[in-house]
């Protein structure tokens, strides 16, 4: 390996560093407030890579399936809650917010699957599609145990991965995608060349994390989530519900997989399944901010991705061995750096 | 039920089991012996999952590193599969001991995580080392045999499967009570507790960690000769949540659990797989991990304790035997009254900028009762925090019996012959007050995980129980040894702490506010019992707000305000010092 090739597996791994960064940050900030390891972060992740496919080629992408079963499951569940309540008056909201608005963008999407769309029309239709998965999948599945211990709040999230994958073979199929190009600009900058591509990546990662940090610092919704995050009944006492931080926590967390989604279509072949170990290498960096640092995080996930792109120089069938070993002397180190909080009383 | 009855279920189903071959055609005996391999690896899963707390996404690869020890020593190498299970055990141990060393130190859902992450890569070098046929697989491994008897039949080996799972079974039941199992059982609910009886808390992890990973080797072992192939898939992740979905569906609390479990995954995939197509045909397969994750989220959402525990809760209780005479254990020899037994010199501890507990010293002399007291915030739950190694000292030197113990870790101070109680209650409230109280007996008794599994332990253990009823008797509590200890009411419960604490057999006693919750009478009582306990030369610290308590029970008093000490002497002394007053009232008018 010459200086030549190293600087470009490590401009490769920089932007492949840069979509985990996005993902990272979101497993970071729907944990902080949730207190669920969102595994199916990753799907999601794929399933716009899918959506996007889908439109590309002018086909009715499987996401208004997918959207359109969640959407009335979570809408029966609410409903049915309303029920037994007795607080008749709540259902026109119910109906709005959990079978209208989901359901609004698949509805355009009868529309427009058939015509040509420009490629920020196509994004733009994409993350609207994918944004209500992650509100309702908390809704349908975490909401009934939001008071379960963290371990089983991660086993459902796990059991959710793969109910997930599931369905996204029946609705996707088993075709691997990659999407167009977004820009075939590119640059040489001291012989080494760089695509426009990894460019794009890495400004786009760049500038929602600062919107994230934007959003975390100067707005009430963010202070609130943090408030949330640090001491959930203190946050309630102060008339923040957590239901309602976590449903903000996944809404943003959904944003934040479509983007990686439509970053890493084009440079990665996607297949129904690939979230489960692109979500898995972005919370290896997770890990190394020890699911609550920001900066740590971001750091993390991109020697994650610097690693991978050597370790796939190296050794293609062993990239995922090598990526994935990594976690272990990270963990070591983090045994003994993180301040383990007393986990009291038996579930 | 007692002991009888339960011998007599046990001895039907095994009769049931062991007559299975004759009634059973050899689809259904397969399907058993499945479920026995698999009710292997949830067994693993119960122990380390349900009742030690970890829970493992990885479990399929060790049934897969195990597999593939073995295929490898047996097809590919050609030696007998018994060497193929030494070196399954031998391969698994290892790596389930590495893995264990590294994650076992982190919180409950990192140690999770990164067991999804260890499997995954685990998975991934089992199809891609070409020594071991890659995505392919190593097929044509050979059957077991017992002398010259070839285990090729499913009947045959049924019993092989069976027998493994039963004395799996049996192994884990008497580990479970047993010394060692008891601390495997006080796992969950955090290391504070546990680490201040004198056990190691990560050593008990580990060794229960590296127990369930040996259970899946053996599963393995008997999958790679049963089935005859192997290849990467049945040890993905997705089999491991499968896994844990017997274990958690059968009842992650209860042995029984992970029978039931397997038998019941099992045969629903089977059904499952059959009705699938004839409801939604054109799904080829598809539904179904969809249809087996839903109904596991359900069950998860709706019935968390699993089957075994929801069955149990409608049959009569295990009858208890009470604890019989025994030899009493071995006790510590009290130091010589009047020696001075711990010496905190100027000690301090800061959190960020705040000094609770600032350059205080004080002495203790063996054989009497020190009260610790002053307002809320004074810094005497971090005094004993100190003291107990459960906080480190920013600064300053804590000696105690001549030892330095500034720095030592809380269970080396535990055994060392500090035992102490917790301000906020730590029990575990599912678990007897005898076996609470036994907990206390750890670092005076020995038995090993093996001699436990194997029942080699019960001479101590009678001693141990003797010991443990003693305690609860003297604390006023040996009614009924046999309730839980969640059932006991707060003031109790502080009691219970205490016997606990006697049960070590210490030299020194913190309590930290033992009268707390305690009527009147039961307050009497507790002074009695800590007079009685200084009369046999025990020294006891205590912290306490409740003053007639303290003026009519300890020999002297440190008082301490914001950090610092402001006074000591005996109770009259005290009582009259104008800094005290001050402090508890106020400026003097």
């Amino acid at each position: 390996m010459n200086a030549q090739i190293a600087a470009i597996l490590t401009m490769d791994g920089v932007a492949t560093g840069a979509i985990y960064v996005l993902m990272a940050l979101g497993f970071v900030l729907i944990f902080s407030v949730t207190r669920i390891v969102f595994v199916p972060f990753g799907d999601i992740a794929a399933f716009t890579a899918l959506t996007l496919a889908a439109l590309e080629s002018r086909q009715f992408p499987g996401t208004v399936g997918l959207v359109a079963v969640l959407a009335v499951a979570a809408t029966a569940m609410e409903l049915f809650a309303i029920l037994r309540a007795r607080s008749f008056a709540r259902i026109p909201r119910a109906l709005f917010f959990y079978l209208v608005l989901p359901l609004l963008p698949a509805g355009v999407m009868g529309f427009v699957s058939g015509a040509t769309l420009n490629a920020p029309l196509r994004i733009i239709v994409t993350v609207a599609l994918i944004l209500p998965i992650a509100p309702l999948l908390d809704r349908i599945v975490f909401r009934p145990i939001a008071d379960a211990s963290v371990l089983l709040l991660l086993i459902v999230s796990v059991a959710l991965h793969f109910a997930l994958s599931g369905m996204g073979l029946i609705f996707f199929g088993p075709e691997g995608v990659r999407t167009q190009s977004l820009t075939d600009f590119s640059v040489t900058a001291a012989g080494v060349p760089i695509s426009g591509e990894s460019i794009l990546i890495v400004v786009a990662a760049a500038i929602f994390c600062l919107l994230l940090f934007l959003f975390f610092e100067f707005t009430i919704q963010g202070k609130a989530l943090q408030a949330t995050a640090m001491n959930r009944t203190g946050a309630r006492l102060m008339g923040i519900r957590p239901a309602h931080a976590g449903t903000v926590a996944f809404l943003l967390g959904s944003a934040m997989a479509a983007i990686s989604g439509v970053l890493i279509a084009p440079v990665n072949t996607i297949f129904y399944d690939s979230g489960f170990i692109i979500g898995l290498k972005a919370f290896v960096g997770a890990i190394i901010g020890g699911l609550v640092s920001f900066p740590l995080t971001a750091a993390g996930s991109l020697f994650v991705g610097v690693l991978e792109s050597f370790a796939a120089f190296e050794s293609s069938p062993f990239k995922e061995v090598t990526v994935f070993s990594l976690l272990i002397p990270v963990l070591l180190w983090r045994s003994y750096t993180l301040l383990q909080p007393e986990e009291d009383g038996e579930e | 039920m007692s002991r009888l009855q339960t011998r007599m279920a046990t001895a039907v189903a095994v009769t049931a089991l062991a007559a299975a071959p004759a009634f059973l055609g050899v689809f259904s005996i397969t399907l058993l012996n499945y479920i026995g391999i698999y009710a292997l690896v949830a067994l693993g899963l119960v122990l380390m999952t349900g009742i030690g707390g970890m829970v493992s996404f990885g479990q399929a690869s060790f049934v897969g590193i195990a597999a593939y020890a073995t295929a490898w020593t047996s097809a590919l190498m050609g030696y007998s599969p018994w060497l193929g299970l030494l070196l399954a055990l031998v391969m698994t141990g290892l790596v389930a001991a590495v893995i264990g060393a590294v994650t076992l130190r982190l919180g409950g859902h990192f140690l999770s995580l990164s067991t999804i992450a260890w499997g995954l890569a685990i998975y991934f070098s089992f199809g891609n080392i070409d020594g071991l046929g890659n995505y392919n697989g190593i097929a044509s491994i050979p059957p077991i045999s017992i002398g010259s008897h070839s285990l090729a039949d499913s009947a045959d080996i049924y019993y092989l499967i069976w027998g493994a799972l039963i004395a799996a079974m049996l192994g884990t039941h008497n580990l479970l009570n047993s010394r060692v199992g008891r601390a495997i059982r006080a796992l969950r609910g955090g290391n504070a507790l546990v680490e201040s009886l004198g056990i190691n808390a990560f050593q008990v992890r580990l060794v229960t960690f590296v127990a369930a990973a040996l259970m899946a080797a053996v599963a393995g072992w008997l999958y790679a000769h049963m089935t005859r192939f192997i290849s990467p898939t049945p040890f993905d992740v997705h089999v491991s949540i499968d896994y844990l979905m017997m274990a958690l569906v059968g009842g992650s609390s209860h042995l029984l659990g992970a029978v039931v479990g397997a038998a019941l995954v099992t045969l629903m995939k089977n059904y499952i797989q059959d009705l699938l197509p004839l409801l939604a045909p054109n799904t080829s397969g598809r539904l179904e991990i969809v249809v087996f994750s839903v109904l596991f989220i359900l069950f998860l959402q709706r019935a968390r304790d699993g089957i075994v525990p929801y069955v149990a809760r409608w049959l009569p209780p295990p009858r208890q035997e009470f604890p019989g005479k025994a030899e009493p254990l071995p006790r510590r020899r009290q130091p010589a009254k009047g020696t001075p037994l711990l010496k905190v010199d100027a000690a301090v501890r800061r959190f960020g900028g705040l000094v609770a507990v600032n350059e205080v010293s004080f002495e203790l002399r063996a054989g009497e009762i020190l009260g610790l007291i002053g307002p809320n915030g004074a810094g005497k739950s971090t005094m004993f925090n100190l003291i107990t190694g459960a906080l480190r000292p920013s600064g300053g030197k804590i000696v105690f019996a001549g030892r330095d113990i500034t720095r030592a870790a809380p269970r080396h101070i535990a055994r060392a012959g500090i035992a102490r109680t917790f301000q906020h209650v730590k029990l575990r409230p599912r678990m007897s007050l005898l076996d609470n109280v036994l907990l206390g007996l750890y670092p005076r008794t020995s038995a090993g995980y093996v001699a436990s599994a194997l029942r080699l332990d019960r001479a101590e253990e009678r001693r141990a129980r003797h010991e443990a009823i003693k305690q609860l008797e003297r604390v006023g509590l040996g009614a009924r040894p046999f309730e839980l200890a969640g059932n006991l009411p707060l003031g109790n419960q502080r009691i219970l702490e205490i016997a606990r604490a006697l049960a070590a057999d210490p030299i020194l006693l913190l309590l930290d506010e033992p009268a707390a919750g305690l009527r009147r009478r039961e307050k009497l009582a507790l002074a009695e019992l800590l007079r009685s306990l200084r009369a046999e030369g025990l020294t006891i610290l205590l912290v306490e707000h409740d003053m007639d308590f303290v003026m009519n029970l300890v020999d002297r008093i440190v008082v301490m305000d914001f950090g610092c000490k402001i006074g000591e002497g005996a109770p009259q002394t005290v009582r009259n010092d104008p800094r005290v007053q001050e402090a508890y009232l106020g400026g003097v008018a």
